[in-house]
C-alpha cells in the first residue's frame, strides 16, 4: 500500500508566535519552528499501516527551503521518500490555494492513501483533508481515532465529543487523524542516520503545472487585515461553596464543555 | 583554521530526540522511583528501543553506528533532566558494551553485542573492590584455571547496573597470577548472571542516583569457561584505564547536564515564584546566580567538546579528559549548590528536581577518579613533580 503523508512546518504552538507585521502572514522566519505535532500522528499511523501492509510512505510538504527539517523528522521516523513543494509564489496562500497546489503534487503520486492531521497548529482552518478530497474525488475519513485497513477497506472510528462515528470506505482515500489515534515514535539514531541517505524530491510550481498567478497573497480567498495582542487573562470564576459548590463546581465545567 | 563546535544535522537531531525523550518519558516518572529507590527497567528498554545502548558501537554487532560523542551528547540531554538515567546508559555502554566491543573476542562480541546495544541486556564492569578503587594493585578477587575453566573467587564494590532484571553479565577483574615483577597480573573475565556461587547483594542506600542499580558482589567458586577472558591475560586492568579516559568525557558530559539542568530548572522557578510582590528572578541576586551558572556549564561543554574532538580524531585526550572532568563534576557541584539556593525551602524539599540534582552531584567529584586523581594527572602531563 502506498501511502502520502502531509506534512507541515509550523512555528512551535509551546512558544510566543508572531504575525510578520509587513504582510499579516505567519513569521515564519524569525520562529522556532517544528513539524506539525498533529502530523506527528499520521506518520506514526502511515508507518503503522506500512508495518502490516507493506508498501511505502511518502511525505509531501509545501513550505519554505527550512521546512526540510520537518521532513528529516518525518523520514528519520521511519518514511521511506519525500517530495518538497517550494516556491516563492505560494507565500501567504490560503487553504483553498494551497490544497490547489497539494492536489496537483499527489497527482504525480501513486497513493492509495492519504493521511494527515486533523489540523495544523498555525492556520487552524482544519479544511485541507476536505479540499482535498473534493479536488482529487476521493472520499475523506474525518477525524480519525482508529484506522483499520483490510485490503482495499478502509475503516475508520470518527472521533465525536460523545463517541465515535463508524465510517468506511475504498482506497484511495484521505484520512485524517486525531491525536487520539496513537503515540507517535520517537526516531532511533538508526532511523537519524538513515534518513540523511533517503531521497527528496524537490517542486517548484512549474513543475507541478501550477500557475504561480493563481496562488499567493495577492490571489487568497482570506487574508488577515488586521490583529491584536491576546488580551491577558481574565479574573476567572471563583466558586463559593454555600452548601451547593460541587453542584456550581460541575455545573461551571459543564458549561466549559470539560465533563 | 577549523574552530567549529557546531554539531552535524544527524546530531543534532539525536539531541532533539533524546532531549524530547527525556522531557516527556523521563521526566513524569523518575520522581517516583527515585523516591522507592527502584530501577526503571521499562524506561531502560526504551532508551534500548531508541539506540542509545548501542550508540558508539558499529551497526555490524547491532549497535547504532555513531561514535562516542553521540553517546555524550545523549549523556548530557538525559542528565539535564535525571542522572540516575544518565549514569545507567553512561555504564551500560562504557563498562558493559565497551570492554567487549575493544578486546573480546569475535565470538565474545556475537554472543553479547547485540543484545547490549539494544537494550535487552545490560552488563556491569567489576572493578572496585571494598578496599580499593584508584588503587589497582589491591585488587583481591582472584582466578585460577582449573580443568578449562576460571575459577573465581572474591567481592566487588559499588558496581553499577549489576543487579537489574535486564543484567546478563559483569565483567570482573582478577588476580590471575603473578607478573614476572613480582607484581599482581590482572584480567577480565565474563561471569555471566545466575552463574552458581556469583551472588548479587542488596542495592545500597546511596545519597544520590537512587534509580540506579548499584550493588556489591561476590564470588565463591564461581566457574566459568576458560574462553571468558576478555582481552589479554594479565592485561585486565591496563585494558580497562585505557578506556577510562573516554569514561571522564562521559561524565563531564552527564556533569554539564546535570548543570543545564540546574539553570533550567532556576529559570523557571525565578520566573515563577513570587516575593514581595513580583517574581524573584526580578532580583539582581538570583540573576547573578543564575548567570554564572549558566557560564559554568557553558564553559564545562566547551571542555568535553575539546576532549571528544580530540579523542575521535585519534589525537592524544588524557589530560583533555582530565580537565574536562575535573571541571565539569566541581561546577556541577557548585550549579547544584547555587539552584537549591535559588529555589530557597522548595529546593530543600525531595520532590523538587533540584534537590534531587543536589544529591546527585557529590558523586560526580568521586566517580570514574576523583578529582584528586584528575590533578594528579594533568599535574602529570604537565611534567609536574616527575
Amino acid at each position: 500500500m502506498n501511502i502520502v503523508v502531509l506534512v507541515k512546518q509550523v512555528p512551535d504552538s509551546g512558544t510566543e508566535r508572531q504575525l510578520d507585521s509587513s504582510d499579516n502572514t505567519v513569521a515564519r522566519a524569525s520562529a522556532d519552528n517544528v513539524i506539525n505535532e498533529m502530523d506527528e500522528y499520521a506518520i506514526e499511523e502511515a508507518l503503522t499501516v506500512k508495518e502490516s501492509q507493506g508498501g511505502e510512505v511518502t511525505v509531501l510538504t509545501v513550505g519554505p527551503d527550512g521546512a526540510t527539517d520537518a521532513i528529516r523528522k518525518a523520514l528519520s521516523m521511519g518514511a521511506d521518500k519525500a517530495v518538497h513543494v517550494s516556491d516563492e509564489a505560494i507565500h501567504g496562500s490560503c487553504a483553498v490555494q494551497t490544497s490547489a497546489v497539494i492536489a496537483a503534487a499527489l497527482s504525480q503520486l501513486e497513493y492509495d492513501l492519504v493521511i494527515c492531521g486533523a489540523e495544523s497548529t498555525d492556520g487552524r482552518v482544519s479544511v485541507m483533508p476536505a479540499l482535498l478530497s473534493e479536488r482529487l474525488g476521493i472520499p475523506h475519513l474525518s477525524g480519525a481515532r482508529k484506522l483499520t485497513v483490510d485490503g482495499s477497506t478502509l475503516k475508520v472510528e470518527r472521533q465525536t465529543d460523545g463517541g465515535f462515528w463508524a465510517l468506511e470506505a475504498q482506497t484511495p482515500a484521505i484520512v485524517s487523524t486525531w491525536d487520539t489515534i496513537n503515540e507517535p515514535r520517537y526516531p532511533s539514531f538508526k532511523g537519524i542516520m538513515a534518513a540523511k541517505k533517503k531521497p527528496v524530491e524537490t517542486k517548484s510550481l512549474a513543475d507541478l503545472g501550477v500557475d504561480a498567478g493563481t496562488v499567493g497573497l495577492a490571489t487568497a480567498t482570506s487574508q488577515v487585515l488586521d490583529f491584536a495582542g491576546r488580551p491577558p487573562k481574565g479574573e476567572g470564576v471563583k466558586v463559593t461553596d454555600e452548601g451547593d459548590g460541587a453542584e456550581k463546581l460541575v455545573g461551571f465545567l459543564a458549561s466549559q464543555k470539560l465533563v | 583554521m577549523v574552530l567549529d563546535y557546531r554539531l552535524d544535522t544527524e546530531t543534532e537531531a539525536l539531541r532533539t530526540m533524546v532531549r524530547e525523550f527525556a522531557n516527556e518519558v523521563v521526566r513524569p516518572q523518575i520522581g517516583a522511583f527515585y523516591e522507592a529507590d527502584e530501577f526503571p527497567t521499562a524506561i531502560v528498554r526504551q532508551m534500548g528501543e531508541l539506540g542509545l545502548f548501542g550508540l558508539p558501537i558499529p551497526e555490524e554487532y547491532g549497535g547504532s553506528g555513531g561514535d562516542y560523542f553521540t553517546l555524550c551528547v545523549a549523556l548530557e540531554e538525559l542528565a539535564r533532566v535525571d542522572s540516575s538515567i544518565a549514569i545507567t546508559l553512561e555504564a551500560g555502554v562504557s563498562l558493559g558494551a565497551m570492554p567487549i566491543f575493544r578486546f573480546g573476542t569475535p565470538a565474545q562480541k556475537k554472543e553479547w553485542l547485540p543484545r547490549l546495544c539494544a537494550g535487552e541486556a545490560l552488563g556491569a564492569f567489576g572493578l572496585t573492590e571494598a578496599g580499593g578503587g584508584s588503587d589497582a594493585g589491591s585488587t583481591r578477587t582472584t582466578a585460577r584455571l582449573e580443568d578449562g575453566q576460571w575459577v573465581v573467587n572474591g567481592s566487588k564494590a559499588f558496581i553499577t547496573n549489576s543487579g537489574t532484571d535486564l543484567t546478563e553479565l559483569v565483567t570482573v577483574t582478577a588476580v590471575t597470577g603473578t607478573r614476572p615483577d613480582g607484581g599482581k597480573e590482572i584480567s577480565a573475565i565474563i561471569v555471566p548472571s545466575g552463574t552458581p556461587g556469583f551472588v548479587v547483594g542488596q542495592r545500597y542506600s546511596k545519597v544520590g542516583w537512587n534509580a540506579s542499580d548499584t550493588r556489591e558482589l561476590s564470588f565463591t567458586d564461581v566457574r566459568v569457561p576458560a574462553e571468558n577472558l576478555v582481552g589479554d591475560r594479565g592485561r585486565g586492568y591496563a585494558q580497562f584505564l585505557s578506556i577510562l579516559d573516554e569514561g571522564r568525557i562521559a561524565i563531564a558530559a552527564l556533569a554539564v547536564g546535570l548543570a543545564q539542568g540546574c539553570v533550567d530548572e532556576s529559570v523557571k522557578y525565578a520566573a515563577e515564584r513570587e516575593a514581595f510582590g513580583s517574581p524573584i528572578g526580578r532580583n539582581q541576586a538570583i540573576q547573578f546566580m543564575i548567570a554564572d551558572m549558566e557560564v559554568r556549564a557553558s564553559t564545562a561543554r566547551l571542555a568535553y567538546y575539546r576532549a571528544a574532538e580530540r579523542m575521535l580524531r585519534g589525537e592524544p585526550f588524557k589530560r583533555e579528559a582530565a580537565i574536562a572532568k575535573l571541571y565539569s563534576s566541581e561546577m556541577a557541584m557548585e550549579n547544584a549548590r547555587y539552584a537549591t539556593q535559588v529555589h530557597g525551602g522548595y529546593g530543600f524539599m525531595n520532590e523538587f528536581p533540584v534537590a534531587r540534582f543536589y544529591r546527585d552531584a557529590k558523586i560526580l567529584e568521586i566517580g570514574e577518579g576523583t578529582s584528586e586523581v584528575q590533578r594528579m594527572l594533568i599535574a602529570r602531563s604537565l611534567g609536574v613533580g616527575a
